[in-house]
C-alpha cells in the first residue's frame, strides 16, 4: 500500500534524479572552453594569464545552467513545495 | 533551507543554535550567524593588526615580513581592479572589491575550519547580489544620466527581454556562488555520512582541498570579477582603457 505522501516522496526523488540531468550541458561547454583554452596558450605562451582568467571566467558562467538543476533537485529533496499540496 | 537532519548526525542545511523572540517573532541564530560573525572578526582583527604594522612602519628601515605581505595583498587588488575597470574610475571600487574578495575567500573556506560556509546560505549570496545589482545602477545612473534608463527600450519591443535580463543579473550572480559553495557541503557531508570511520581520516583531505579551497577561490575570482565586469560596463564609453 503506497501513501500519497511516500507517493510525492518518491516521485521528488526521481524528479531531483532527473533534474540533474542538467549537469550534462556546463560539463560539455567547459570541456569545450578549456580545450579552446589549451589550444590558445599552445599557440601564444606569452598570453597565458589572461586566457586563464578568460577561460575560468566564460566556464563559471556557463555552470549556471547546471546550478539552476542543482537547485531545484535540492528544493525537491530538502524543502519539498509538493508535499504542503496534499 | 529547512533545519533537517540527514543519515544521523549528518546535516546538510542551516542549523538554528539558539531560538530567540523578537517582535513577536520566533527567530533563531543559525550557523550562518556565527560563521559570519567569526570572520568578521578576523578580517577585523587582521584589519588592526596591518593598520598597526602601517603606522609602526619607519621608512629609514627595510620593512617586516608581515608589512611586506599586506602590501602585496593590497597592491593585488589595486592591479586586479584597475586592470579590469580601468584607471579612470577603477580606483574608487578597489575597497569595495578587496573587501569582497577577502569575505568571500574566507567563507568560501569555512568548511576547512569546521565552520558552515556563510555562503551557502541564499540569504548571504543574495544579499551580494543586489549589492551588485544597486551598484550598476546606481553607477549606470551616475555616468549615463538618462539614456541607462532609455537604452533598455532601444529596440521598443524587445524591452521586456531587455528587463529581465537586468532583474536576471543578481539572481545568477548569487545563485552561482550557493549552488557551487552548497554543492560542495553537500558532497563533503555525504562523504563524511557514508564512509567507515577508517577511511575519514584521508579522503576528506582531497575533497576539501577541491571543493573547499580551489572551487571557492575560483567562485570568489569570478564573483568578483563578474561585478567589475557588469559595473565597468556602466562607464562612460570614451574611456578607452576598459
Amino acid at each position: 500500500m503506497i501513501t500519497d505522501q511516500g507517493l510525492v516522496l518518491a516521485c521528488s526523488a526521481i524528479g531531483a534524479g532527473i533534474a540533474m540531468i542538467a549537469g550534462i550541458g556546463p560539463g560539455i561547454g567547459q570541456g569545450i572552453a578549456a580545450g579552446y583554452g589549451a589550444s590558445a596558450v599552445g599557440r601564444n605562451p606569452g598570453a597565458r594569464g589572461s586566457i586563464m582568467s578568460t577561460m575560468l571566467l566564460g566556464q563559471a558562467v556557463a555552470e549556471t545552467t547546471g546550478l539552476y538543476g542543482f537547485a531545484v533537485a535540492i528544493i525537491l529533496l530538502f524543502a519539498n513545495p509538493l508535499l504542503g499540496r496534499l | 533551507m529547512g533545519t533537517e537532519r540527514f543519515a544521523g548526525e549528518i546535516s546538510i542545511g542551516v542549523n538554528g543554535v539558539l531560538r530567540y523572540k523578537l517582535f513577536g517573532q520566533e527567530v533563531f541564530l543559525t550557523t550562518t550567524h556565527i560563521g559570519m560573525t567569526l570572520i568578521t572578526l578576523t578580517l577585523l582583527i587582521a584589519a588592526l593588526l596591518v593598520n598597526r604594522a602601517v603606522r609602526r612602519a619607519d621608512w629609514r628601515k627595510q620593512p617586516g615580513r608581515f608589512l611586506n605581505g599586506a602590501e602585496m595583498l593590497v597592491e593585488a587588488v589595486d592591479r586586479f581592479t584597475l586592470g579590469n575597470m580601468g584607471t579612470e574610475h577603477g580606483g574608487a571600487f578597489a575597497n569595495y572589491i578587496g573587501t569582497l574578495f577577502l569575505f568571500l575567500m574566507l567563507s568560501n573556506m569555512a568548511g576547512v575550519f569546521g565552520l558552515r560556509s556563510p555562503t551557502a546560505d541564499y540569504g548571504v549570496t543574495l544579499a551580494l547580489g543586489l549589492l551588485t545589482f544597486f551598484l550598476i545602477h546606481y553607477n549606470g545612473i551616475r555616468y549615463q544620466k538618462a539614456k541607462h534608463v532609455t537604452k533598455l527600450f532601444r529596440p521598443f519591443f524587445l524591452a521586456p527581454i531587455q528587463i529581465i535580463g537586468e532583474i536576471a543579473v543578481p539572481l545568477s550572480l548569487s545563485l552561482r556562488l550557493f549552488g557551487n559553495v552548497l554543492s560542495g557541503t553537500v558532497l563533503i557531508a555525504l562523504v563524511y555520512g557514508l564512509l567507515p570511520r577508517v577511511l575519514l581520516l584521508v579522503l576528506p583531505a582531497f575533497l576539501h582541498a577541491y571543493l573547499d579551497v580551489f572551487s571557492g577561490a575560483v567562485q570568489t575570482y569570478v564573483f568578483c570579477m563578474l561585478t567589475m565586469v557588469f559595473v565597468a560596463q556602466t562607464f562612460d564609453r570614451r574611456d578607452e582603457t576598459l
